[in-house]
């Protein structure tokens, strides 16, 4: 059998958002990797800036004048979003990932009822606290002086 | 729907021997109630197309064999009605994460292979009473209950063709092989957790596993493999801790020593294997 010429058909990146009708919980799992490459790569950035300091103050005000105005508010505005939802669907994660809110093995009765079912309440529990984080984020950078 | 005369199948094919990259094709055949989506392949490849390949053999959902993509949607083409669809239009693919073989066949070798290395069946040292049996392994009807749901696997692979850590990386084992290892290891009957700890090590293993939970959605068993890796992990955690609770692998119970055999029952046939 492995002889025979075979197509290669895995997904690769295109499995994680398209490729098929998926369910709420796919996208919250790309949108986790996602967000958590961003914030990965705002970690990198934000070191590269602040070492800076470490070749003395001529630099250090060059890399901060780089990274003040509108843009770069916003960018740290998307961080700020990245991080609310990747805090809220962490602790999520970290709950199912140590068998809670998963339910116990039960007889599969058709319609089946699965543990997607059950954490279905955490799930959207999970994105109205990134929503109250990204309020009170959005009133602390934008609204409030 | 009940107005549908007709059902149009866009297959995606392919051929080794005659392409060098898949393709679609589309196909019309009359509907008349109750055609599933296997029964309308059978009148493709009866009046269409004689060189459609796909795999099937129970038409029940049981066996396993007709996994496919179906309007996006990893199912069983046997225990897909296409009134359920919602269309006509249908479109048909090999289960992703597979390389084709041919045409609607992918190749689940690899799953098959990486299930036969995480030791999926219960592992004890009394190898002799496995052989001879001289009784049976105590259980009760609640430890039946904790790992019965994940015993109802058939091995169609749509789970793996729904998961996306399957989809971006060849290194983990999959949701398949993994709710199998749950199911071993929740079997009070069994010895074997350390073999399999040892055996989904690494990149293989559960931890690559962060709940998408497309493999329990698209089971047509129910088996919820999200599940059963959830609960895994749980109980490796507790392993580590030294928590998790050793009542593996139970005793033997032996024949009952006082039992007359009624009247008219005829003893049991010798084991053959």
């Amino acid at each position: 059998m492995s002889d025979t010429k075979h197509h290669p058909n895995r997904l690769g990146l295109w499995g994680w958002l398209g490729g098929g009708r998926w369910g709420m919980e796919r996208y919250l799992y790309a949108l986790h990797r996602v967000t958590g490459l961003g914030l990965l790569a705002y970690f990198l950035l934000h070191i590269v800036v602040t070492s800076s300091r470490a070749f003395g103050a001529d630099r250090w005000k060059t890399a901060m004048d780089a990274v003040t105005g509108p843009l770069f508010k916003f960018g740290e505005y998307l961080v700020f979003v990245a991080f609310a939802f990747h805090a809220a669907n962490g602790i999520r994660l970290a709950l199912l990932e140590l068998g809670f809110a998963v339910g116990e093995p039960i007889e599969p009765v058709y319609p089946y009822r699965t543990s997607v079912h059950v954490q279905r309440p955490l799930a959207i529990g999970a994105l109205a606290l990134a929503a109250v984080l990204v309020a009170i984020g959005t009133a602390s950078m934008w609204l409030v002086d | 729907m009940s107005e549908m005369s007709k059902v149009t199948y866009r297959i995606r094919r392919y051929d080794p021997n005659r392409d060098t990259a898949p393709h679609y094709e589309t196909y019309t055949i009359d509907y008349t109630p109750g055609l599933t989506v296997l029964e309308g392949l059978w009148l493709i490849k009866e009046t269409l197309a004689p060189d459609l390949v796909w795999r099937a053999s129970c038409r029940m959902g049981v066996c396993g064999s007709c996994g496919m993509l179906i309007n996006g949607m990893a199912r069983l083409a046997c225990n897909t009605q296409i009134s359920d669809l919602g269309t006509d239009q249908l479109v048909l693919a090999p289960l992703p994460n597979f390389n084709i073989i041919r045409d609607l066949v992918p190749d689940l070798m690899p799953m098959l292979s990486t299930h036969q290395d995480l030791h999926p069946y219960v592992v004890r040292d009394d190898v002799a009473e496995q052989e001879e049996p001289t009784g049976e392994y105590y259980q009760s009807i609640h430890d039946l209950e904790q790992y019965l749901q994940f015993s109802y696997c058939i091995k169609c692979g749509c789970c793996m063709a729904a998961c996306p850590t399957v989809a971006t990386d060849p290194t983990y084992a999959g949701p398949m092989p993994l709710g199998q290892v749950q199911r071993y290891n929740t079997d009070t009957r069994d010895g074997g957790f350390e073999v399999r700890k040892e055996a989904i090590a690494g990149e293989r293993g559960p931890w690559r596993c962060h709940y998408a939970g497309e493999c329990s959605r698209v089971c047509p068993k129910g088996v919820d493999p999200a599940k059963a890796i959830q609960l895994l992990k749980r109980q490796m955690v507790l392993d580590v801790f030294g928590l998790r609770a050793k009542k593996c692998p139970s005793k033997l119970v032996g024949k009952p020593k006082d039992a007359k055999r009624r009247n008219g029952i005829p003893e049991a046939p010798k084991p053959t294997v």
